[in-house]
This record gives structure tokens, sequence and C-alpha cells, in this order.
């Protein structure tokens, strides 16, 4: 176990390292557009030329690419030309609202998306099951800038019960967080459950499940004992897939409420050029996405012994 | 709880059962007017070819149909109690406490995420409400005596973690723990070894024997039916269509279909040349395109029209026997089945010609990597499973060697050693000059791959869904490099269809089109594309039914018979081996125990694997006698295989600790039999034979007659 750890966490940084190449080598290849989106449209071919041999831009790419990494590697992450500050001084608050967004969010999809699956997919074809699925399809379909403006019609225009936006100027308030929460979850529950329907819909023609109830076993236990655990294993590794997703999921409905998130900046970033943030926040999202990749396999082996090591 | 049971009443009563599934299609009508009774500690055997309704009749017992199924008509009585009428939750306590049932494939039958023991457990804590440490110690107790050693250890695995035959004995184990006076038993052996066969079939019924549980026994082998039973219901698509006690019924089988059904079975008194095979024609009937009148009519070689095909045939009560025999056949007064051989014609035996593969000292070693921090520490991390060790034999031209051995012993490796999908580790492999054991299948050249060409087990695994038979027929063809011009190859294929006796337009038909036994004769059609000088055969016909088994059997001999080929027959039935094989090479854990003629296979002096392997066959004949031998405990790991002789775990003839430490000597009984065992041959020679077949003057019914 702990080497299959070990040999994860290894695969995780060689592919960190190898899209830090990539990222360093688009971005940063054609040295004379680094210095444009520095210094913008409008700057002279001197003052360029000037910027660009004060900060090192001359130097050979691997000497560049070293110096880069080791920033990185030591928490140096470089200035933001969009913020004038430095990347470190305000990135990581972002990831930490959109963190707080998406744990909210999680909170209700999880429970909901897994019991609405689970009984849609125990009895197959019942009206329960029809109901739920054209439920989950119908929300799923609809796209989070229709839904967003929706709520916000009904809840801050029509009902006037929550604030329009979620900029949380004066602090942390729950009411902001209401309608950005509300938006992924209305988006992404169908997707989970679904998913945990169709596990659960083929857990119970398994033949276990035969043997379960032949034993004489009541439904109850047939169910909670004997189907749950097989039908999670699936939902598990796409509720895993989730985090990663919400990481730019968010975009839409952090730049709606205009909530001051991770997603909002990576769009502000890349609208802006803004080359050492965008680096810096691939960075980052490359990190969740490899991270909950190697906690999913390891959960995974947990939840199914038949993979469990020895 | 409410049941009100009749300890007098039959444990149970079926009468005029109909039940049928509901597709898109329709209505299925899977059995029709069923009707059986089961006395108390009575065994009775099901038997039939797949699809002809005995799962379904088991599923009605315990009333769980599926979503589609239902009971139309007919009645259910357990101990007097209507089943069809049951309320759920007296049903659920009725289930798994008074008639419990085991299945066909042990390990889909267990939750993978559950250990053993709470799965165990869980079945007297439900009907008896017993506490957890009271359920812990019956389970340790029923798993003691379904002889599993261990039990703590089995009680807390993952399925997974056992093996096939102990999965088995698990689910034995869980359908006993609450001591049903019903079992039912749906090919509960299919999946497994013979050996294992062999050990769980004598529990099984030392079980029944020693708690008086009556039985409903599944199966489609009439062999195993034979040692198990007391009366057997022969099925033909969803009807009964005789019925009797094993005696009567299997010494004069009255029904054409039994009397074919027989004819199908490699018995020992068949022959491939004296006395071949004699497949039923024709295919079972859809259950919606049954016919009118009897459902075997268009098979039927008494059928007489007007009569068969009249109107439904009853079950009528076969006069003049003292046990309870019925048949459903119009004519079964007038058919005299003694006029009426239960073999095919006659054939000249083959010639055989030179040696066209020779095989000396091949090795195949695979290695496994130990990631563990253990064996790392222990410098143990690269391991070697030894499939193959030190194999010799030949096989000539026209002539068919046999490989037998349980699952696991090497037969595949070997013929993926053959094939080029893996290269020794050693020794030399000579087909038709060349020594091709460590030449893999990229790097040798169409003729060579197209002169040595296999038939699988799985047939459907190696045909592309979405090509015609004839396209990939065709590509086979220019592969081999045998034609290249366009319309020749569609001569070919044509040809080839013709051989393998399938009509000329399953060119453009698909694989999902076709039965399993008409895959099976693609597949050989394939095999025999590039002429090949030698063909080998991987269980072929074990996932067939027996008629057509019995068909694709003699299909490939009379291929084998006119091309000359030499046939290399993979196989762990003995009966089949030994009714196809001119020779024998018995392996276990990848080493050759014993090799030789097939006489001489089958009489002493016999190595002590063969012999148990030998008692292991079950025989569908009354009158054969058997000695049994039942072997104990499990194949070792091939990761770990004992020092000495490789069978001195299971041995149970062992001498002693010269077979835990020295490779027993291979010792000549003739030039062409050899035995690789320390007892001594004059020893060996001693014991009686295993299967003694009684002589026509001896048999009971033709002294009868
Ligand atoms: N769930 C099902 N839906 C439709 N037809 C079925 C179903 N199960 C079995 N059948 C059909 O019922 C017939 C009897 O099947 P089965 O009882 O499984 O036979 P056996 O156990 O003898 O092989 C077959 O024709 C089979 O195709
Ligand atoms: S009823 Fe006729 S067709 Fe049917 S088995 Fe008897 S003889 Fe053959
Ligand atoms: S060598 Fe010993 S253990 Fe092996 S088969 Fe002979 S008697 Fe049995
Ligand atoms: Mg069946």
């Amino acid at each position: 176990m702990l080497i299959f750890i070990l040999k994860r966490i290894g695969q995780m940084l060689l592919i960190m390292l190898i899209v830090s190449v990539m990222l360093f080598l688009l971005l940063e290849i054609n040295v004379e557009s680094v210095a444009v989106k520095v210094l913008g449209q409008y700057s002279t071919q001197e003052q360029r030329e000037l910027w660009l041999q004060r900060n090192g831009y001359y130097d050979p790419i691997y000497e560049r690419y070293g110096r880069w990494l080791w920033g990185f590697v030591t928490g140096d992450l470089g200035e933001s030309v969009r913020f004038k500050k430095p990347i470190n001084d305000f990135m990581w608050d972002r990831l930490w609202n959109t963190a707080v967004l998406g744990f909210w969010a999680m909170a209700f999809i999880i429970p909901l998306a897994l019991v609405l699956g689970i009984l849609s997919g125990m009895r197959e074809g019942s009206w329960l099951d029809r109901t739920i699925s054209v439920t989950s399809i119908i929300t799923t379909s609809i796209p989070e800038f229709a839904s967003a403006p929706l709520l916000a019609a009904i809840f801050v225009f029509g009902l006037g019960w929550l604030p329009g936006t979620s900029s949380m100027i004066g602090g942390f308030d729950w009411k902001q967080l209401v309608l950005p929460v509300a938006v992924l979850v209305i988006y992404d529950f169908g997707y989970v459950a679904r998913m945990t329907r169709a596990s659960m819909a083929e857990v119970m023609t398994t033949h276990y499940i035969r043997t379960a109830v032949l034993k004489g076993l009541p439904y109850r236990s047939v169910i909670l004992k004997h189907a749950l655990r097989n039908a999670l294993i699936a939902p598990f590794t796409v509720i895993m897939l989730q985090i990663p997703w919400l990481l730019s999921g968010v975009i839409v409905v952090e730049f709606f409420f205009a909530y001051k998130g991770f997603g909002a900046l990576l769009l502000e970033a890349s609208l802006n050029q803004d080359i050492l943030l965008i680096e810096a926040a691939s960075m980052v999202a490359v990190f969740v996405v490899v991270a909950t990749q190697t906690l999913s396999d390891i959960g995974y082996t947990y939840l199914n012994p038949r993979i469990r090591f020895t | 709880m409410a049941l009100n049971f009749d300890e007098n009443a039959p444990v149970l009563e079926i009468k005029d059962l109909n039940l049928s599934y509901w597709t898109r299609a329709g209505e299925i009508p899977a059995v029709i007017d069923f009707s059986l009774t089961v006395q108390k500690g009575e065994s009775i055997g099901l038997v039939g070819e797949s699809g002809c309704g005995k799962s379904t009749v088991a599923m009605a017992i315990m009333q769980y149909m599926g979503g589609n199924g239902s009971i139309k008509s007919g009645s259910i009585r357990f101990k007097g109690v209507e089943l069809t009428e049951l309320p759920p939750d007296e049903l659920r306590t009725l289930r798994g406490s008074h008639i419990s049932m085991i299945y066909q494939e042990p390990f889909a039958a267990l939750n993978p995420s559950l250990t053993l023991g709470t799965q165990l457990k869980e079945v007297p804590m439900t009907h008896e409400g017993i506490s957890d440490t009271e359920a812990h110690d019956r389970a340790a107790q029923v798993l003691a005596d379904v002889r599993l050693p261990d039990p703590a250890r089995v009680m807390a695995a993952y399925p997974h973690q056992i093996s096939g035959g102990q999965q088995q004995r698990v689910v034995i184990a869980m359908a006993l723990l609450s001591n049903p006076s019903l079992l039912l038993l749906d090919e509960p052996t299919t999946a497994l070894d013979v050996t294992v066969e062999a050990g769980i079939t004598k529990l099984i019924a030392d079980i029944s024997r020693k708690y008086g549980t009556s039985q409903i026994y599944i199966s489609h082998n009439l062999g195993l039916i034979l040692e198990v039973c007391d009366r057997v219901f022969v099925m033909y698509s969803g009807e009964v269509v005789e019925e009797g006690t094993i005696n009567s019924l299997f010494t004069w089988p009255r029904h054409p279909y039994t009397h074919g059904l027989f004819g199908c079975i490699p018995l020992p008194t068949a022959d491939k040349n004296a006395a071949p095979l004699r497949p039923i024609v024709g295919q079972l009937p859809l259950p919606h395109e049954r016919p009118h009148g009897c459902n075997f009519g268009p098979r039927c070689k008494f059928f007489e029209d007007g009569r068969c095909d009249a109107k439904d045939v009853p079950m009528e009560p076969v006069a003049g026997t003292t046990s309870d025999h019925r048949v459903r056949c119009v004519r079964w007064r007038e058919i005299d089945h003694s006029q009426d051989v239960a073999h095919g014609d006659a054939k000249d035996p083959m010639e055989i010609g030179d040696a066209v593969l020779a095989v000396e000292g091949m090795q195949k070693y695979y290695e496994v990597h130990d990631r563990s921090i253990k064996a790392l520490l222990a410098g143990k991390s690269v391991m070697y499973v030894k499939a193959n060790e030190q194999l010799n034999f030949d096989a000539r031209r026209g002539e068919t060697v046999a490989i037998v051995g349980e699952s696991g012993c090497g037969k595949s490796t070997f013929a993926k050693v053959l094939m080029g999908l893996e290269t020794a580790t050693d020794g030399s492999i000579r087909h038709d000059g060349n020594d091709i054991c460590k030449i893999p299948v990229r790097a040798r050249s169409p003729q060579q791959i197209g002169s040595l060409q296999m038939v699988f087990q799985n047939p459907f695994d190696t045909l592309n869904p979405s090509h015609t038979i004839g396209t990939q027929i065709g590509r086979v063809i220019k592969k081999f490099g045998v034609e290249t011009d366009k319309t020749k190859i569609r001569a070919r294929v044509m040809e080839l269809l013709d051989i393998v006796k399938l009509p000329r337009d399953f060119y453009i038909r698909r694989p999902r089109q076709l039965s399993g036994g008409q895959k099976q004769r693609i597949g050989i059609a394939r095999a025999f594309a590039g002429n090949p000088s030698m063909v080998i055969a991987d269980e072929p016909v074990s996932a067939l039914d027996v008629s057509v088994a019995a068909a694709v059997t003699e299909l490939l001999m009379e291929i084998q018979r006119e091309h000359k080929t030499t046939l290399l027959f993979i196989s762990h039935d003995l009966s089949v081996v030994r009714y196809l094989s001119d020779r024998i090479v018995v392996m276990y854990l990848g080493q050759i125990m014993e090799r030789g003629t097939t006489e001489a296979i089958f009489a002493p002096p016999y190595h002590p694997y063969t012999e148990a392997l030998l008692s292991a066959v079950p025989i569908a004949d009354p009158e054969v006698t058997k000695r049994e031998i039942v072997l104990e405990g499990n194949l070792p790991s091939a990761l770990n295989p004992p020092q000495g002789c490789p069978f001195s775990t299971r041995c149970p003839r062992k001498v002693g600790t010269v077979c835990d430490d020295e490779r027993p000597p291979v010792q000549m009984a003739s030039d062409t039999h050899a035995i690789a065992c320390h007892i001594p041959l004059e020893e060996l020679a001693r014991v009686e034979p295993v299967i003694v077949v009684p002589s026509e003057e001896e048999r009971a019914h033709v002294a009868h007659q």
C-alpha cells in the first residue's frame, strides 16, 4: 500500500512536471509576445527589448524554465501584471473562496444525488425511477447561464429574499452563497444521480443480489447491506471527478454573481493575458486534478476489496 | 409464523405448472404442463439441454421469476402449503430456511465486497434471530461440515480470495445453515474441475443422506445425474418428455430424444472408429417456434405424419415396469430401441504417419513481480510461475494427441507457446522441421501460421461482431497466402462452409446471428483455412450442449480424417478424450505425470493422479462400475509448487517424505507409456482397473429382451 501511494505521488509529480513544461513553452516561447502582453500594445520596440533584457528573457530557454520552476517550487510565483501585486498575496484567498463554494455545492450534490440515484436504481422502471430520471435529465440540460438569471429573477428581483451579487465585500455572508450554490447543485446533481442509478440498477440484476433475496433476507437488508456498497463504487469515482470540474465549472457562476473565486480569477487572467498568473493558476488546477485522481484511486481500493492490496 | 406445514404431505408437489416470460416479441412459454412430486429424502434429477426450462422451474419454486417472468397456471405445494399464493413475508421465512438454493456460478452468487463470514452468519440471524456470536459458531461448524479446512480463515476472507471449489463449498454451507427440507441445485458443479466436481458431488450426497434433505438436482450431465439421483426427469423444449427411476430410464430409455442423448455422450463403449457418436440432427426449436404436436417431431427419425403432429402429446405411463416410468411419445409402444444401435456407422481407423511435432524439454516460466515491502526486503520481489516444466512428447501425422489436466495445469500455456503467443523459456518444439518454440507469432511466415492453427473454447471471443462470416474467413485465407484472387477466395470460403456443413448463405451472416454450435463450426472453418498440418483444439466443445458437442466433435474428426491433420486436443473431460484420442498426455502443475496410448492410460499401471482423474469422470451407464477415489485439498499455487513430486500434497498413495523432497523418476511401462512416480511399476500395476465396463453378454437389458 505504502509503495502504491509513493508510486502515485511520483506519478503526480511527473505529470505536473510535463504539464509545466508544456505550459511554459506554450506561453513563453515567443519572447516578443511576452513583452507585448506585459507592457501593452502601445509600448515601443526599445522599451520591450529593454524590459526583456532586464528580466532575463534573452537567456536560453532551459535556464528561464529552470528559474521559473525553482521560483514555483520555493513559493515565489512572481507578480501579476493585472493586479500589480505578488500572486501569492491574493491567489490563495481566491482558491479558498472557491473551495468554500465547492464544499457547500458538494455538501448538497452528494447526498441528493446518491439518495435519488439509489431510489431510482432500486426499482428500475417504476414511476419513482421515471420521475427521478426525467427530473435529473432536465436539470442537467439547463446550462448555468440560464439557471443563474432565472433564479436571480425569482429570488432577488421577484421575492427579494436574497442579494443579487455575492462579492462579500462586507465579510462572509451565507445569504450571498445561497444562489451560487443552488445553481451549481441544480446543474450537477442530475449527472451524478444518473450515474448512481445506472450503477445501482446493474447491481440489482447481479446474482449475489438474487442470492441475498433467496436467502430470505428482508428487502431493507438486501438493499442496505448487499446492494449499496457495491453500487457506490462507480459513483465514488464520478464524484471525485466533480471536484476538479468545479474548479473551472464555477467560472460562469462566479462571474454572474461577482463572487471572488478562483474561476473568476482564471477568467480575468486569461482575458488580460496575465502570463505569470495564468501559469500559477493552471499549475494549481493541475495539482487539484492529479491530487483528486490519486485520492480517488486510493479510496477505490478501499471500497473494492477485490483489488485491495495485501 | 403462520406457515402450517403438513408433515405428511410430499415435500414438494408441482401440478400442471405453466411458466412464461414476457418479452417485446410477446409471450414465451418457457415451461409447459410441468408436474413433479418430491418425497422426503428423495433426489430428483432434471436434465436437458440449455434453454429447455430447467432453471425456470427452479426459480418458480423459489417464487423468483424476475421482472418479466410469471406463473401462468398450476400449483406448487411445499409440505401442503401453496407457494403461488404466499404473501411476501411468509415467502421470506420460507426462502433460505426451508428451501435453499445452490447456484451454477459460485463466484457470481457471492457478494464480492462482504466477507464470507458476514454472508454466512446473516442466514441464521435472520431466520432464527440468534446472536452474532452464536451465528458465528454455527457458521464455523457448517464450514467444517462441508470439509473446508480452516473455517476461521475462510470466514474472514472475501470471495475472490478462495478457489472456485471452496466458493462452491461456502455456497453449499450457506444453503445448509438452516437445515432446509428441500435443496435446489442448479448445475452446481458445471463451472468446476472434474476432481473438484467429484468431491462436491460426494459431499452433497453425504449431506442429504445425513439430514434426509430432498433435492432437485439440475444438470445437463447425465453421468452426474446417475450418480446423485433416485429419479430423473428429461426435459425438452419446455416439457418433460420422459421420467422414471434412474435404473429404469438409463437402462431402457423410451423416448427417442432420451435415446438420442445417450448416442451423443462418449460412453466408455463408444469408439471413434468402431462405434462413433451419433449426434441428434437439427436444432432445439425456439419457444415461440415450437411445432404442432410433438416438439421433438422435426428431429425425430420415428416421426409419423398425421400422428406425431396431430395434437399435443400427453405423458403416458410405461406399462410393465415396476417403477413409475412415464413417457411423452405416441409411438413408444412400437419403437424397438434395441434394434436401433445407439452409435453411428463404423469407419476405418486412420493411418498414422511421420512425426509432425516433437517437443523436447520445453519449459515456460512466467516472471511475476511482488511489490510488497516484505518481498522487497527479503529480496524475493521476482518470482517464477513454472507453467510448463520439461515437456517431452511428439505427435504424428493424422494422429490425435490429448493433453488432459485440471485448470491451471499449464495446458493453455503450452498451446500459447505452440501458437507463438508466448515464447518458451527453454527446450525445443520442432514442427515441420523448424524449431518454433522461440519464434513469436509476429516473426512467423504466413505459411507457418497457417499450418498450425487453433480452435478455441469460446468461438465468440475470436469472431469480430461487426464483420460478416464471409469476410472474416476470407481475410484469414488471404493472410495465410492460400489465395489472393478475390473470386478464388470467395470460392474457398464457400468450400470451407461446405466442409463444416453450414449453409452457404452464412457467408453474409454476422456472428451474433449464430448459435454456439454454429459459431464453433466457423471457428473450425477458420482454423482449416490455411490447410494446416496441425490443429490445436482447446476445449472446443466443453461450452456446448451434449447434442451440439457430439455434432461438432464428429465434424472435427471427419475433417481431420479427410485432411490427415494432426489434432492436439486439450481438455479436462476424460470421456471425450478417451473417445477421440490415440494418445494421451496427463499434466499436473505444469509437468507431465503420465503419457501413453489411450488404452495404456485407461488400464493399470496408473499414475496415482490419473487414477483419481479417471475415478472422477461421471459415466452415464448404470452398469459401469467405478472405484471411488476422492481427492482432498486444492491445487497448490504454481508460484510455490511442492519441492518433489508436484502431486505430493494431494496424492492418496504418497509413499513418504521422498515424494516431498525428490522429483519422481520417469518410469517406462512400455516404449510409449511413461509414468513419473516413486512407486515402482510392479506395484502400480497391481491395482484394479478404475472403470469396469460389462461385456455385452453381461448387460441386463440384453438378457431381458
Ligand atoms: N428472463 C428471461 N426473459 C425471457 N426469456 C427467458 C428468460 N429466462 C429464460 N428465458 C427463456 O426461457 C427458456 C427456458 O430457459 P431456462 O429455464 O434458463 O433453461 P435451462 O435452465 O434449462 O437452460 C429459454 O428459451 C430461455 O431463452
Ligand atoms: S411422438 Fe412421434 S415425433 Fe415425437 S418422439 Fe414420439 S415418435 Fe418421435
Ligand atoms: S511420486 Fe509420490 S506423491 Fe507423486 S504420485 Fe507418486 S506416490 Fe504420489
Ligand atoms: Mg439453467
